[in-house]
């Protein structure tokens, strides 16, 4: 994992799998915004890489310190799987090294290094809405990476929403943040 | 905490054809759904109001290009955006604005084809039909964004370059650059200057709507001022009339190419990337211009030196920069998303047939990556 | 008081026109410019929009504002110059085969839209300009250069289209009723929304010359014949129905036209 940063110059490539209506795009344009929010580039886009079958949704995030050229992600960093057909798709990458987020009650349990399972929509679900899921994802997964602050995301949350709403994803993304850092 | 002010967002490039429209000063869109284009036309609908102008949503395209025709004619800044079948559907009317030298900024968002083909998907087939489309002897300005920021500076651009040679221009975009979202700050109102089309000023009644000045466009009044005036899709005399006389065809004909010809280096823009010493020229537009780039930089680590060419006018064609690139390289790869090679075809016609072309031709309705590229460098 | 002739919207040294003898395209719009004149509009205020065919022809007569644009599209166009110049008059001159054939769908969805607009079409039941061919007005069992055994197609009730699709004002009249169409195209003019005035007109050099009316004057006399105005064609029988052409006001409302409503949309959108 080092090495590879090191040669990708300060670039992070970002995945979010599952299917539609997961509101993987709203979480990868969050996620763009809070880095952006870092002063740096942003991409972002749905995914045509990997073949596309059934209800297969991806959301694409590649984030970095200098001008971002191609549009997709060529290897990423980290990745989020939220059904059982996107983590299939994403494993192999966590034998080279890669962190692979899934959701345990959507997906059956993966052992092994680079899994980082946990019950997402669940604990969501418990915060006040299971919508949140990806918010608790974020937090974990921007622990992991290091590639934003959790500030940042923090920041975005207030940007968007208001009220009991807001307090509910902000308690969803440090959560999250307690996930990994705990 | 309160919520914070910031220029920097992330944009799509729809999103920013639209906005760009507006930072242009456009007061009208009409226009009818078609993916990967329909953010575009969306977002008219919500911001045309808003600055007083005005959104129609027409039966069709055909409906569509007419109507921003006309409402350009009115006087105001008109565009549409559209892909593929709605694209085909235009051509006639913007013939018309050819002829009657009506500004206007037509979008095609080009997705794959023939016909309906993989509706959602990314192509780059369009380039000869932007060009060859119509019917008649005419020409066209066309810009091809090779990013998000670039979708909104060229449309206000092509905006611009519409008002001031009075001709229709199209942006040639793609669906990977439509839908993809980059960190953009859009500028500030003032910081990109804007062109208004040049308003006639002599006494009404000597007033001819196709009398050329000496940069080879005529004034042009709108509907309900002082000036009356015909505009016609039929061949006319300089006062907007039919006219049938072969004399008169000639000139006009020669008016429509000479205009832009004078222009031409205005017109053609290019942005070159690490061509100083380069052995290898990739020529790009629209969404392999970043692939050409990534793949470029890659070959460069590999000790091959390559350079890139992103055609950011792609009509008229840049064949002057393309030539003098190509001569100095060994190989000019030029990677689209076609089978035919239409960027490739054009830069051939320059290059002359002796010379080697690689070409890199994707039509599965997936996005040329670098590793396409690197493969024949 | 002198009758007004509506030559001051016609330009200089055009004269003799293209049309045929016995063509009502000439008198149609002889009708529309006295109409303009009666009504006292400004040159640079109205906006003559044309279609290609003979009756697209008649721009290049005219001193006014004007577009000539291309076969069926003229609404489309006349709709884009509308919608940012509200205070002009906007008239859309067609055949039958540029307003209902290929322009069918502009048509009825100008209508619909209830675009402040008024359309003439000169229904000359064919395509005039390009030597007699059927068209969605040509009725049933006629003859033309494309159904040279009789029409295998019924034709479109223009009047009922516009009607049924939203029209705020809609007339029927002929070229044999010169006054009635004036009247006609002026209370057309005057209308605020989408209006229409279908012309039933001759083309004796092709349409009447195919249906034994070849004579100037015999699709005129065809026309006065078979033409009953609205109040008495309620009384006729069915069987005196068929072959007769209702004339008159047909339909009238007082819808808001599109621009007053799309006034409201920016005053809400400003708000938000
Ligand atoms: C797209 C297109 N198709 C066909 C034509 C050829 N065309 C010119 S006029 C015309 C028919 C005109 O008929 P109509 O609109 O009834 O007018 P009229 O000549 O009878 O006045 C046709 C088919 C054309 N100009 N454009
Ligand atoms: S062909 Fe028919 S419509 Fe055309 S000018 Fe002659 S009579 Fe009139």
């Amino acid at each position: 994992m080092r090495d590879k940063k090191e040669t990708k110059n300060g670039i992070t490539e970002v995945v979010l799998a599952g299917s539609g209506g997961q509101g993987l795009i709203s979480s990868g344009i969050m996620l763009g915004e809070a880095a952006i929010l870092e002063d740096k580039n942003v991409m972002q886009s749905a995914s045509y890489g990997i073949a596309q079958r059934g209800g297969l949704s991806i959301a694409e995030v590649i984030i970095s310190d200098s001008e971002i050229l191609f549009q997709h992600v060529e290897s990423p960093d980290i990745v989020l799987t939220l059904t059982e057909e996107s983590v299939k798709l994403y494993e192999p990458l966590a034998e080279k090294g890669v962190p692979v987020f899934y959701d345990t009650m959507l997906a059956e349990k993966r052992t092994g290094d680079n899994f980082y399972g946990y019950p997402f929509t669940e604990m969501a679900g418990v915060l006040g809405h299971s919508g949140m899921a990806n918010v608790i994802a974020l937090g974990a997964m921007a622990v992991r990476s290091g590639m934003i602050k959790a500030e940042s995301l923090e920041e975005v949350l207030r940007e968007r929403f208001a009220g009991e709403t807001l307090e509910m994803n902000i308690k969803a993304l440090y959560k999250g943040v307690g996930l990994v850092s705990g | 905490m309160s919520k914070v002010e910031r220029k920097v967002r992330l944009i799509q490039g729809n999103e920013a054809i639209a906005a760009g429209a507006v930072y242009a000063g456009a007061g009208f869109y009409a226009g009818y759904p078609i993916t990967p284009s329909s953010e575009i036309m969306n977002d008219a609908a919500r911001l045309m109001p808003r600055v007083g102008g005005i959104f129609v949503q027409m039966e069709d395209e055909i409906g569509s290009i007419a109507a921003v025709v006309g409402a350009s004619l009115g006087g105001a800044k008109a565009f549409t955006a559209t892909s593929g079948p709605g694209f085909s559907l235009m051509q006639e009317n913007l013939g018309v604005a050819v002829m009657g030298e009506v500004p206007c900024v037509l979008i095609n968002v080009q997705r794959s084809g023939p016909s309906t083909g993989l509706a959602t998907k990314p192509g780059q087939a369009d380039i000869m039909q932007v060009r060859w489309g119509r019917h008649g002897d005419q020409t066209i300005i066309a810009l091809c964004p090779g990013s998000v920021p670039e979708c909104f500076l060229l449309t206000v651009k092509a905006f611009n370059l519409s008002e001031k040679f009075r001709v229709p221009v199209v942006l040639v975009t793609d669906e990977v650059i439509a839908h993809a979202r980059q960190n953009f700050a859009i500028p500030e109102p003032g910081e990109i200057p804007l062109v208004e089309r040049k308003s006639p000023a002599g006494p009404p009644e000597k007033y001819r709507p196709f009398d050329a000045e000496e940069d080879g466009v005529a004034p042009l009044a709108a509907y309900g001022g002082e000036y009356v005036f015909h505009i016609s899709s039929s061949m006319h005399g300089p006062d907007g009339y039919s006219n049938n006389n072969p004399d008169n065809a000639i000139w006009r004909i020669k008016q429509l190419h000479e205009k832009i010809e004078m222009h031409r280096d205005e017109i053609v823009m290019t942005n070159t990337y690490d061509t100083d010493d380069m052995d290898v020229l990739l020529v790009a537009c629209g969404a392999t211009t970043g692939a050409s780039r990534a793949a470029a930089l890659e070959a460069r680590r590999n000790g091959i030196r390559a350079g890139v060419l992103h055609l950011v006018t792609i009509w008229p064609f840049p064949d002057r920069e393309v030539k003098e690139l190509a001569g100095r390289v060994k190989k000019v790869v030029v990677p689209e998303m076609n089978y035919a090679g239409q960027v490739a075809g054009e830069v051939q016609k320059v290059i002359g047939p002796d010379t080697e072309l690689t070409r890199v031709n994707k039509y599965n309705g997936q996005i040329i990556t670098p590793r396409d590229i690197l493969e024949v460098l | 008081m002198l009758q007004k002739t509506g030559e001051k919207y016609l330009k200089e040294g055009v004269l003799p026109h293209m049309w045929c003898s016995g063509c009502g395209i000439g008198v149609m719009l002889g009708a529309l410019l006295r109409s303009f004149e009666e009504l006292g509009y400004a040159k640079n205020e109205v906006v003559v929009v044309t279609g290609i065919g003979c009756t697209g022809k008649a721009d290049d007569y005219l001193v006014t504002n004007a577009l000539h644009t291309t076969h069926g599209r003229a609404l489309a166009f006349a709709t884009g110059i509308k919608a940012v110049r509200p205070e002009l008059k906007i008239v859309a001159l067609m055949g039958d085969g540029d307003s209902v054939t290929i322009g069918g769908n502009h048509f009825i969805h100008a209508a619909r839209r209830n675009i402040d607009v008024t359309a003439i079409v000169n229904n000359n039941f064919n395509y005039g300009m390009t030597g007699g061919q059927a068209s969605g007005t040509t009725p049933g069992g006629k003859l033309s250069s494309t159904t040279l055994y009789g029409n295998p197609e019924d034709d479109f009730d223009i009047s009922a289209l516009a009607c049924t699709a939203g029209a705020n004002y809609v007339a029927r009249t002929t070229i044999a009723h010169g006054w009635e169409m004036q009247q006609l195209i002026k209370e057309a003019l005057t209308k605020k929304g989408f209006s229409l005035v279908e012309v039933l007109s001759p083309c004796p050099t092709n349409y009447g010359k195919r249906n034994k009316m070849g004579e100037p004057l015999d699709m005129l006399r065809w026309l006065r014949k078979n033409c009953v105005p609205s109040d008495a064609y309620a009384k006729l029988g069915e069987a005196e129905k068929e072959g007769s052409f209702i004339i008159g006001k047909l339909c009238e409302r007082d819808k808001p036209d599109f621009n007053t409503r799309y006034a409201e949309i920016q005053e809400k959108a400003m708000s938000v």
